[in-house]
């Protein structure tokens, strides 16, 4: 007790520091950005796995779709080709699922916590925190990718050579991109609660058009010629291409430029609209 | 160079006018209450020293630099909002993190220790009481020995001997050479801790004074007297000698006669007031 009070009185552990590092210029300088990006990486990671329900149902239901709808089929779990095929699909979406709800649904949650202002006032530039939240999206659509590959391998024919699977995992991250640029879109449009729906309403619908859950092979004409204006179509097809060497329709690769760009335009309005009226 | 400096700032929200030409300094060492009414710009102010929005007109720095860079912010303190403390993370978890931003940060043991949450560093932040939060704001303010600190309502929604407590800390940060900018609704705080308060509404500076100068310039006394018939009267006037000697001519009966200075929200009432009935007039 009086150890405490010498300290407190003596203020030596609260002394203000004056003389701050100082930069080049002589100016006081921020930590590292890499030393800050790890900070932040830690931190949302912490906080996304804090949540244990929205990791397992990240990885849980694409697992639990592996086990239902293809394993047990003999036709498609025993054809290396549908196999691979298949897991691709189920792998896409648990990467447009990851995407769309950490940022759609992280970054509607994170605007309303009075803890983000707090967050923009610390010494760190929006760089830090912006490439955190990427790497922490790609870590928890990496997780569920993780089940879906060893379900594959252990249970089905499913085969790829290392190089298709650095391929696949590469074109993966890619093709999420647009659903990256979609979620922060509808995180800063929309109040967590209106993003939740939201994302359910676009995500579904979207993975089942695009062929995430049955092959498009199986759709008739007129949906599958609506399948092929969906980004999840196009992803899904140069995945397919990836992991298996069937070739992507011509018109995947420019579908999904033009779903990046419409979305990425979404976003940056989303944001900029949003600075006007959070700052109220 | 000054710690805070404001000039010729005027911030509007659509067609509201939150800060209309204000200029505030504050050197170093300095202990300054901002004091207003709510929706009189306060936390606009703040949010503007602590860089989170830039003014529409007008200069504002931080330690001689402009506060949007992040860089000039490695000598500032803010709490957070008690509310916003992320919910499932631990405290010393947070302490921690806020603490990596800063060059040479206080240890989180020391912290904790001197805030008296110890006890409480493995507990998420979500299960603790609204008197501990608010000393982990405060705490957080403090983690990066920053050479300048905002508060913003520090202690509401705390008893007194939680209040008592964060006061004695906010008051050793400023007995070491801390600068300290504080709002709160609580005009006893202002009282308690302020040397100078500056006072805002609809985006102006009203006064911009020592405590004593602006209970004085408002010029109001209270007046207490006892009156023949045993009754304490109670009365707050501008002018008190003149009081006094119309009470003496009068021949009045009275006793225990006693005048003192207004309280800070009497003060402040009467110079807001004064102010609109000027606008009505106008």
């Amino acid at each position: 007790m009086s150890e405490t009070m010498t300290t407190n009185s003596t203020g030596a552990t609260r002394r203000p520091v004056t003389d701050a590092p100082a930069g080049p210029d002589g100016g006081a300088r921020t930590q590292p950005f890499l030393a800050l990006t790890w900070l932040h990486l830690r931190y949302q990671f912490l906080e996304t796995v804090r949540i244990p329900i929205a990791v397992l149902g990240n990885v849980l239901f694409p697992a639990l779709s592996m086990f239902f709808f293809v394993v047990p089929q003999q036709g498609v779990a025993g054809n290396p080709l549908f196999a691979t095929t298949a897991v691709a699909g189920l792998g896409l979406f648990a990467v447009c699922s990851a995407s769309l709800f950490t940022y759609g649904l992280g970054v509607a949650e994170d605007r309303q916590l009075p803890f983000y202002p707090f967050l923009r006032s610390l010494p760190a530039g929006p760089g830090p925190q912006m490439v955190a939240r990427v790497l922490n999206g790609g870590a928890f659509s990496l997780f569920g990718l993780l089940p879906l590959i060893i379900i594959g391998w252990l249970f089905t024919s499913a085969t790829l050579t290392p190089g298709q699977l650095l391929a696949g995992i590469g074109t993966i991250l890619a093709v999420s991109v647009p659903f990256v640029l979609l979620g922060m879109g509808i995180g800063y449009a929309l109040s967590a609660k209106a993003a939740l729906p939201v994302v359910q309403i676009i995500l579904f619908p979207l993975a089942f058009a695009g062929g995430l859950f049955m092959p498009p092979q199986m759709f008739p004409g007129w949906l599958d010629a609506i399948s092929q204006a969906t980004p999840t179509r196009a992803g899904r097809d140069l995945l397919v291409q990836a992991t298996t060497g069937a070739e992507a329709y011509t018109l995947a690769l420019p579908v999904l430029a033009g779903w990046t760009i419409l979305f990425a335009v979404l976003a940056v309005v989303a944001y900029r609209n949003d600075e006007g009226r959070r700052f109220r | 160079m000054s710690a805070v400096e404001v000039r010729g700032v005027t911030r509007r929200f659509g067609d509201v006018v939150a800060l209309d030409d204000v200029s505030l300094e504050v050197g170093h060492g300095e202990l300054v209450g901002l004091l207003g009414p709510n929706g009189a710009g306060k936390s606009t102010l703040l949010s503007l020293v602590s860089g989170q929005r830039r003014p529409d007109a007008g200069v504002v720095r931080l330690g001689g630099q402009d506060p949007r860079d992040p860089a000039a912010r490695t000598v500032l303190g803010l709490t957070p909002q008690e509310t916003g403390l992320p919910a499932t993370l631990r405290v010393r978890e947070v302490v921690d993190f806020v603490a990596g931003h800063y060059p040479v940060p206080v240890p989180t043991d020391e912290l904790l220790d001197q805030f008296g949450l110890s006890e409480l560093g493995r507990r998420q932040t979500g299960s603790l009481s609204g008197g501990q939060k608010r000393r982990l704001a405060v705490a957080l303010s403090l983690v990066g020995r920053p050479s300048v600190v905002l508060l913003d309502e520090p202690t509401t929604g705390l008893d007194v001997s939680g209040r008592t407590a964060l006061w004695d800390a906010i008051r050793r940060y400023h007995a070491d050479g801390g600068t300290v900018l504080l709002t709160s609704h609580y005009l006893e705080e202002v009282q308690a801790l302020a040397e100078r308060v500056v006072v805002i509404d609809h985006g102006k500076v009203l006064a911009d004074d020592s405590l004593e100068t602006v209970l004085g310039r408002v010029g109001v006394r209270r007046v207490l007297l006892t009156d023949a018939a045993g009754v304490r009267q109670e009365h707050l006037v501008p002018d008190s000698d003149a009081f006094v000697r119309d009470l003496v001519t009068s021949g009045t009966e009275f006793r225990d006669l006693e005048i003192r200075g207004a309280s800070l929200e009497e003060a402040f009432g009467q110079l807001v007031s004064h102010e609109a009935t000027e606008g009505a007039a106008r």
